[in-house]
């Protein structure tokens, strides 16, 4: 089997995902960024676990599945409140702890 | 095989035991009751039919039963005691292998025999002891010492203060206090007794502290009267004088005589008898120790609280005077006595500190007594002096008849102070001038008794006074002329002298004494109004009247004592035994109460009786008697009854008419100007020119000294402010704040807000470790 296009995979996706969260203004987007990275990190799991023929990477990864949908569940609730309170998700403009 | 082993165990185990009759071991027993009737009478005595005096006569008179029977243990234990175990040991140390057990055990038998004195049987103390605590090396015991001396001083304290008990039931009766007298009266009990079973001087001073305070309780007994109260400090408070000595000197024996280690008195005084111990401590202790029997025991010039202690109630009186407080002092002195016999060096010698201190108290009181008008003040000075014959008798090395005359004197001087009670009962004062003359008509039986213990005291063959102090006055050693020098330790000439003198003294004065309060007229009940004050309570005023049996038994029974004790050690020479038993009633108290050949107590000499000397001391007794008989039951007699007139003097005595005689007098009246040393001179003194001088050393050396330190601290505090607080601290904490803040301003920059620029830092973070990882793993 081959470790490196897997992970070449996640990298991959990795990159897309901080690409996202970095530049996008979009509150949503930027969550759907998140969950790419952590997709990512999941390929990357499941790939060393399958390399090794150790059960734990895909324990693993159902965990960070678990995770990531309580981040998102609390992610989506401050988007939501922030539509609520200022009728947009533009991020550059949510800048109230600007130093 | 080892013979010398055997010498060695015989005569330790000749001096202390602790296995002996049950009563000896639990001596302990008789102190403890009147302490648990304390405790009793202070939480339910209020409670009680008699208000508490149930408590305290039950468990005085179970502690005076029990006395008696350690007495009488202790005289089957002084006679007949072997300790079967120390046979055996003895046989084993000295078996031979050729003799027989039993020969090596009478031969052990015989040697303890010899250690004895050749008195036939060894003396051998009882001690119980328990360890209270420990601390560095040195043991902190609490125990019993019972020997002939604590077990005579168990008996005279339970006894009086039995009848003391019973009499006041009557004499208090009524007080509003009278349940708080109660306990204090065990209290007072209890402590004595605990004193005189004390094993170290540890408890000795504990015990001694206790008498004090409760004397000082007892003494203040009326203290809403402003001189009672006053009366009872000075008692403290002179007893605090003598305490330091006391402290002072008990210090210096533990760690010289007691080798830092033991409050033991049974060590402290072996270890001195066998030498190698500092001659120079045992003065330093010696004096110290003086000095508190001054204050304890009323002696020159520490005597002044005494005569004002009679502010307190008649019993407490007759308790203090006879059985409590003041021979705590004289007591201290026979336990301890090694420390004298050494430090004064006593035997062989004609003149020391304890004796002299004696002798001038012994006469110094004794005229004081002729000057007073209050009765209870001519008994108070009458055992100042004779306390001052038990001192000097101490001090001459005479141990046995200084403990004697404890002993009778307990007796006669109690018996004196009831009487006295007896007779201020009835006329509610205690001026003879004012108030008393003529009572034998009114009250034959308290006269009896006051008689009879009058005479006792002045010490008239057959009673107990005379036994006592012709002992004293033999064993002084002085002029050997009458006979006095034999075997006595040392020749107290000025002393016998002073004892001399004092006879006569004291046969005079209670001859005085005797003629102003029963003879002459009646004074009393008609001449001020203070009598009218009394009629309305008691409805019977003038004719005083007789006391209840509760106050005349116990003046029967120390009447009977004051005319038999003396009997108790009578000279070889009376009443000789049977052929059975040649010693008979000779010199038992002698026997059964001087510790001789153990080896805790010196070789005292004793001194052999003579005939002339008791003969030339009872004249110069009735010729005191007499002098004092022909002035006031002659000539005042006379006069008064031809001028009809109440008089207590002649209008032309010596006094009026004798310069000379008249500045003694007031020397007396004043007497010896003590009190105005130490109220007027030494409190005056450290109130007046010694407080100004304090003050003024106050004002200019301590303050300008305390306002130095103040201002220089001041300077420093200023310079240290401004230079180092300020310029240091200070600079370097502004400087740190002024960095943080000039660097917390170039970052604010990056603090934009927006959450992406944090996560675009975060990323870049992440991947500058992530580099610096992998950089780390390829090097």
């Amino acid at each position: 089997m081959l470790l490196n296009q897997f992970l070449l995979l996640s990298a991959v996706l990795f990159c897309l995902g901080v690409y996202g969260v970095l530049a996008r203004k979009n509150g949503m987007l930027v969550l759907m960024s998140v969950e790419l990275i952590l997709n990512a990190v999941n390929i990357n799991l499941v790939a060393f676990g399958a390399f090794r023929a150790d059960v734990g990477g895909s324990v693993f990864a159902l965990f960070t599945i678990a995770v990531a949908a309580a981040e998102v569940g609390i992610g989506l609730a401050i988007v939501l409140l922030m539509y609520r309170n200022r009728r947009s998700i533009d991020l550059t403009q949510a800048d109230l702890l600007k130093g | 095989m080892f013979p010398h082993l055997a010498a060695g165990a015989v005569s330790e185990v000749s001096t202390v035991t602790n296995e002996a009759n049950w009563l000896l071991e639990n001596a302990w027993l008789i102190a403890l009751l009147p302490a648990i009737s304390f405790v009793l009478i202070l939480f339910f005595g209020k409670k009680m039919p008699f208000k508490g005096a149930e408590f305290g006569i039950t468990a005085v008179s179970i502690s005076f039963i029990l006395a008696i029977l350690t007495g009488a243990a202790w005289m089957d234990h002084r006679d007949n005691f072997t300790l079967d175990t120390y046979g055996e040991k003895a046989a084993v140390l000295v078996d031979d292998g050729t003799g027989s057990a039993v020969d090596n055990v009478t031969l052990a038998a015989g040697t303890a025999a010899e250690a004895a004195g050749g008195d036939g049987q060894a003396y051998v103390a009882v001690q119980k002891t328990t360890q209270w605590l420990q601390s560095g090396g040195v043991e902190f015991n609490a125990g019993i010492m019972v020997d002939g001396l604590s077990v005579m001083m168990l008996f005279v304290v339970t006894m009086i203060s039995l009848l003391v008990h019973i009499y006041s039931t009557d004499y208090v009766g009524g007080d509003r206090r009278y349940t708080h007298f109660f306990a204090f009266l065990s209290l007072f009990t209890s402590s004595m007794l605990f004193f005189v079973l004390s094993d170290n001087i540890l408890q000795m001073i504990v015990g001694w502290e206790l008498v004090g305070v409760c004397s000082f309780a007892l003494i203040g007994h009326w203290w809403e009267e402003k001189p009672n109260s006053d009366a009872a400090l000075k008692a403290f408070i002179t007893n605090r004088v003598g305490d330091v000595g006391l402290l002072v000197g008990m210090i210096t024996l533990f760690f010289a005589a007691g080798k830092g280690m033991t409050f033991d008195t049974i060590t402290i005084n072996e270890n001195i008898l066998q030498g190698g111990v500092s001659h120079t401590a045992l003065v330093v202790a010696a004096a110290c120790l003086t000095i508190a029997v001054m204050s304890k025991s009323g002696q020159f010039v520490l005597h002044t609280w005494l005569p004002d202690a009679m502010a307190g109630p008649t019993p407490v009186s007759a308790l203090i005077h006879a059985a409590t407080m003041v021979v705590a002092g004289i007591y201290m002195v026979a336990r301890l006595f090694p420390v004298f016999w050494e430090g004064m060096q006593i035997d062989g010698s004609s003149i020391n500190f304890l004796a002299t201190v004696g002798a001038v108290t012994l006469v110094g009181a004794g005229l004081l007594a002729f000057v007073q008008d209050d009765i209870k003040k001519v008994l108070a000075y009458s055992t100042v002096s004779q306390l001052g014959y038990m001192a000097m008798a101490l001090g001459v090395g005479a141990w046995t008849a200084a403990v004697f005359h404890l002993f009778t004197h307990a007796f006669f001087k109690a018996n004196l102070f009831l009487g006295s009670g007896s007779v201020a009962h009835a006329v509610h004062s205690f001026d003879m001038k004012k108030d008393m003359g003529g009572m034998r008509k009114f009250m034959p039986k308290t006269y009896v008794t006051f008689v009879i213990g009058s005479l006792a005291l002045a010490g008239l063959f057959p009673l107990a006074g005379f036994w006592s102090k012709d002992e004293i006055l033999v064993n002084t050693g002085g002029w050997g002329i009458l006979g006095g020098s034999g075997s006595a330790p040392g020749s107290y000439t000025f002393h016998f002298v002073m004892g001399m003198i004092g006879a006569a003294l004291t046969a005079a004065y209670m001859t005085r004494c005797v003629y102003l309060t029963f003879h002459g007229e009646y004074r009393g009940g008609h001449h001020d109004d203070h009598a009218e004050d009394h009629a309305d309570d008691h409805g019977h005023h003038g004719e005083p009247h007789e006391s209840g049996p509760r106050i005349l038994y116990p003046l029967y029974i120390l009447s009977a004592f004051s005319i038999l004790v003396g009997f108790a050690n009578l000279p070889p020479g009376f009443l000789t035994g049977s052929k059975k038993d040649p010693a008979g009633w000779q010199e038992r108290f002698l026997h059964f109460i001087e510790p001789a050949g153990s080896s805790y107590f010196p070789a005292v000499g004793h001194a052999t009786p003579s005939w002339w000397l008791a003969i030339v001391a009872s004249l110069v007794a009735v010729a005191g008697a007499g002098a004092a008989f022909t002035y006031y039951f002659v000539k005042v007699d006379r006069l008064a009854q031809r001028t009809g007139e109440h008089l207590v003097g002649l209008p032309n005595g010596v006094t009026t008419t004798n310069a000379l005689a008249r500045a003694g007098h007031k020397l007396l009246v004043n007497k010896y100007y003590l009190d105005h040393l130490y109220t007027g001179i030494i409190a005056g003194g450290t109130k007046g020119p010694i407080a100004k001088a304090a003050y003024w050393v106050n004002q200019n050396v301590l303050d300008g000294t305390v306002d130095g330190a103040g201002r220089t601290a001041v300077q420093s505090g200023k310079l240290v402010y401004e230079k180092i607080d300020q310029g240091v601290v200070d600079g370097a904490i502004n400087a740190s704040g002024r960095t943080s803040d000039a660097i917390g301003e170039e970052l604010r920059h990056i603090n934009t807000g927006r959450v992406q620029n944090y996560a675009a830092i975060m990323f870049a973070g992440a991947a500058i470790l992530a580099g610096a990882f992998v950089l780390l793993l390829a090097l």
